[in-house]
This record gives structure tokens, C-alpha cells and sequence, in this order.
């Protein structure tokens, strides 16, 4: 019961302790808004609409049912690309990371994938599915597959050599080593990844879904153009971000606190607040 | 009784060969301190007794029931406290949760561990407790054999004193046969029953010598008598003190 009570006040410390450094994080937000304003001032609202204007369009939005919707459709189909693209990419990853000639065999497919860009595979998938849902979540994965690949593959390659010997030395089989070590290991070098990988999923699929007025976010935002409404559009972008702030901090980064609670126990006295 | 016996030990890293005919037996209970000059393979010979690394050649006969091991380093898991730490070999031992915590407490205690430290993460550690860590996961599972492994060469000599004195008392207490290696011959003269040198090419056990007295009974002035003894009249630790930096990888 005690301990239950300490790990539930050492989580709530934890949490207290990112809101209050949040304070830093919304003066450069601040800095931010007050730039766009005086872009705003010097372009007038037709080329930029105030950082006020472009809120009160986004409540506006807000405040229709349907529009939660398109935003659930946007965030569905980047999550559901996003989460295929980590289990199938950090899957092969650690299989690559085990074996050197699969890892020689993927560099270059993973330059490749990472080298063409998202809007190559856009048109292809829009000639492969149409501008359907699966079109969307295809480009999604094609976009995060390599960056969970290579953050699987060098979490595999750099693992403690010095552990492994330290568990065979105990009578640790090859599973009992993965699970308990090399899994471990993997994360720390595989949650960077999929951060950027989430972020690379939110923009690929508005971009896709821009380009094949498929719904969602990116279809707000190709009515908003062609309605010239630029306080709408820009809307749309801030929605797009605040989703994809919610799933960052809401999903990933407890998550990832949880797996690294050593790290901050790493750090030295003064530096934790 | 025989704990351990290695018979015809061979070995080599990408053709060169590191270890050759190598036999040697440690009995129930008694400590071995495995001696020679850097580079000479007194941990890879350590390796292939406690199963890390297959032999090229020969064989190696366990008779104990269990065993345990201590590093060079503390090769501790950054990401779990000191009890998962400690309690790691129960975990492959496939232990239950509730009985693993029970049994790291005890081995922390055997180690003099606090029971605060026992929810600190290894980099909250100093390096001496990170070793007292390691050897209470050494010694977790109640070994009837323990393998050292230049455990305290990392150390500063006060430090390395008091862990000697805790392997010997723990050793006193649980009357675990080990083999220890170490390039310090005060340190082996101060800790086992009999030493090994080995040979500096690696080319089998060049002698033993039995250390006369008993672990932890023995005063310094006699381990100090003993080690100059065998540094000044005893040919066969005439190598013991060589470096050869190219050997060492």
C-alpha cells in the first residue's frame, strides 16, 4: 500500500513538475503570437490574419460537431498509419540489428524510402487507392516506416555487450536476454524515433490528404483555399498542431517518462526542476 | 570433493590462439586465485568456466549446483534500481515477484547494503556500492561456486580492502568454492587457499602454490611476508608482474 502510495506522489511530482516547466515553453508560444501579430499589422488581414482572428476562427470550428469529426478522421488515419509503421518498422529493425547482413541488405531500401519524397508516394497511392482512407494511412507508413526501422536497428547494434555476457554468466537463454536487455536497450533508442515519426505522420497525412481532397484536416484546408479564406486555413494548421500535441504528450511522453524514470534520476540535484 | 574441473582448455580469437591446454580443479569450498601478467587470458579462461564463451578445445566439468559471477565492471542494468538489479538472476531463475524482493533484501544485507540504496538507480551510486551491488547479485541465489573476475582492480585500495574483507567473511559464512582472478598478488594471498599462475602465453597452468594459514585469519604482516617471499625466491611468479601493453586488446 505504501509503495503504491510513493510511485502514485513520485508520478504526481513528475506530472507537477512538467506543468510548471511548461511556463518557459508558453512565453516562447507568447513570442511566437507576437511576431504573427506584427506580420499581421505590416501585411494586413487578407495575407495574414491576426493571431485573435485566427483563434476565434478555430472556436468557430470548434463549436461545430462535424468539424470534430474531420479532425478524428485526420488523427485516426495518422495514428493508425503511425502505429503500423512503428510495429512493422521496429520489428524489422531489431531483426536487422541482429543480423549485419540484413542490416547491409535494408541500408539502401531505407536511404531510398527516406530519400523520395512523401509526395512521390502521394500520387502513387492516389493511382494505387484513390483518395480513400487506405491511400492516406499508406503514405503515412511509407513516410514513418524508416525512422522506427533505423531507431529499432541501432538500438539492437549498440546494446551492452558487457550485460549480455552478465546474463549468460547467470544461465540467461537468447529470449531472457532479449526481453529483459536488448528490449530495454531498444527503447531508449527507438522513442526519439517515434516522436519524429508521429510528427512526420500528422504532416503526411494533411499533405495527402490536401492533395487528394480525401476529408479530414487537409480537406478543411483545400475548401479553405479555394474559398480564399485564409483565417480558416490557418485555423485548420492550428488544429492539426494542437492534435498533434495532445497525442505527443498525452501517448508518447508518459510512456517514454515511465521507461526512462533512470535518466532523471540521472541528473544531477537543482537541474530536475 | 571436485567443484569445478577444466581439462585441456583451448582457445583462440580470429586464429590467434590465447589459450592453450589449460587444466586445472578447484575443490568444494576452496578458493582459487588465478594469477599471471596482463594479457596472458585469465579472464577468458574464466569466461569459458562460467559458460560465457564455448572452448575451442577441451572440457569443462561443473559439479556444483549453482553458480554466480562478479565483473571487472559492476555491469549493472542503468534502468532498474539496485534490488532489480540484485534480483535479476532470480528473474531468470523465473522467481516469483514477492520472493525475488524477500531474497534481494537478504543478499543486500549480506553485502551491507542499505535498505534505502535499494531503490536507487545505479547512477546514484558510488562505485563501490555499484560493486557491493554486484556482488550481492552474485551471491542472490545462494551459489555453491563464484566466479571473480579482476572484481576490485577498478577500486582504490581502501576500498578494495574492505571488499576484499567481504568476500572472505561471505565466503567464511557460505562456504562457496571460487575462482578468483586478479593481477595482485597481496590480493590473492589475502583471499584464497591456494594460487595458480598462469602461464604468460596463456599456454596452461605454469604451478600452484598453496598459501599457508587460512583466508581472513591470516595477519598483513604475513600476507605481506608470504608475497615477498614469492617475488624474490619463487621462479614460478618471476612473470607474474610483466605488462606487455600490445597484448592488450
Amino acid at each position: 500500500m505504501t509503495g503504491i502510495m510513493a510511485a502514485l506522489a513520485m508520478r504526481t511530482g513528475r506530472a507537477g513538475r512538467f506543468i510548471w516547466s511548461s511556463w518557459a515553453g508558453l512565453s516562447a508560444l507568447f513570442l511566437f503570437c507576437a511576431l504573427w501579430q506584427a506580420g499581421h499589422e505590416a501585411y494586413g488581414s487578407f495575407i495574414l490574419p491576426s493571431p485573435l482572428a485566427t483563434s476565434h476562427s478555430v472556436l468557430q470550428l470548434a463549436g461545430e460537431r462535424a468539424n470534430w469529426l474531420i479532425a478524428c478522421t485526420t488523427v485516426g488515419r495518422a495514428l493508425a498509419g503511425f502505429l503500423i509503421a512503428s510495429l512493422a518498422g521496429i520489428a524489422a529493425g531489431v531483426l536487422a540489428g541482429y543480423s549485419a547482413a540484413a542490416l547491409r541488405l535494408a541500408r539502401p531500401l531505407v536511404t531510398l524510402l527516406l530519400g523520395v519524397p512523401p509526395i512521390a508516394w502521394i500520387v502513387l497511392a492516389m493511382i494505387w487507392f484513390g483518395s480513400t482512407n487506405g491511400m492516406v494511412v499508406t503514405t503515412v507508413i511509407i513516410a514513418a516506416v524508416p525512422l522506427a526501422f533505423v531507431g529499432a536497428a541501432e538500438g539492437v547494434m549498440t546494446r551492452d555487450r558487457g550485460l549480455d555476457d552478465m546474463a549468460r554468466a547467470f544461465g540467461a537463454d537468447a529470449w531472457v536476454r532479449f526481453s529483459t536487455l536488448a528490449l530495454r536497450h531498444v527503447g531508449a533508442h527507438v522513442f526519439p524515433a517515434l516522436v519524429l515519426a508521429l510528427g512526420t505522420a500528422f504532416k503526411v497525412a494533411v499533405m495527402a490528404e490536401v492533395l487528394a481532397n480525401a476529408g479530414g484536416v487537409g480537406g478543411g484546408l483545400a475548401r479553405a483555399r479555394s474559398n480564399l479564406d485564409v483565417s480558416e486555413a490557418l485555423a485548420w494548421v492550428l488544429i492539426a498542431v494542437i492534435a498533434l500535441i495532445a497525442v505527443e504528450y498525452g501517448l508518447i511522453r508518459p510512456v517514454h517518462a515511465e521507461v526512462e524514470r533512470w535518466r532523471e534520476a540521472a541528473r544531477p540535484w537543482g537541474i530536475k526542476r | 570433493m571436485t567443484a569445478l574441473l577444466l581439462s585441456g582448455i583451448g582457445h583462440a580469437y580470429l586464429g590467434r590462439t590465447v589459450l592453450d591446454g589449460v587444466d586445472l580443479t578447484v575443490s568444494a569450498g576452496e578458493i582459487i586465485a588465478l594469477v599471471g601478467p596482463s594479457g596472458c587470458g585469465k579472464s577468458t579462461l574464466v569466461h569459458i568456466a562460467a559458460g560465457i564463451l564455448e572452448p575451442l578445445r577441451g572440457r569443462v566439468l561443473a559439479r556444483y549446483a549453482r553458480h554466480g559471477m562478479v565483473f571487472q565492471e559492476p555491469r549493472l542494468m542503468p534502468w532498474a534500481t539496485a534490488r532489480e538489479n540484485i534480483a535479476y538472476p532470480l528473474r531468470i531463475a523465473g522467481i516469483g515477484r514477492k520472493a525475488r524482493q524477500a531474497r534481494a533484501l537478504a543478499a543486500a544485507r549480506r553485502v551491507s547494503l542499505d535498505e534505502s540504496d535499494l531503490e536507487k538507480f545505479p547512477v546514484e551510486l558510488s562505485g563501490g556500492m555499484r560493486q557491493r551491488v554486484a556482488i550481492a547479485r552474485a551471491l542472490v541465489l545462494n551459489p555453491d561456486f563464484v566466479f571473480f573476475d579482476e572484481p576490485f582492480t577498478a577500486l582504490d585500495v581502501a576500498l578494495r580492502r574492505r571488499m576484499q574483507d567481504l568476500v572472505i567473511a561471505a565466503a567464511g559464512e557460505a562456504g562457496f568454492a571460487a575462482l578468483f582472478v586478479t593481477h595482485d598478488l597481496f590480493e590473492a594471498a589475502r583471499i584464497a587457499h591456494r594460487i595458480a599462475v598462469m602461464d604468460p602465453r596463456g599456454w596452461g597452468i605454469s604451478g600452484e602454490r598453496v598459501i599457508p594459514g587460512v583466508p581472513g585469519r591470516r595477519s598483513d604482516r604475513d600476507v605481506f611476508e608470504q608475497v615477498a617471499r614469492y617475488l624474490s625466491e619463487d621462479a614460478l611468479f618471476r612473470h607474474v608482474n610483466d605488462v606487455d601493453e600490445r597484448r592488450l586488446a
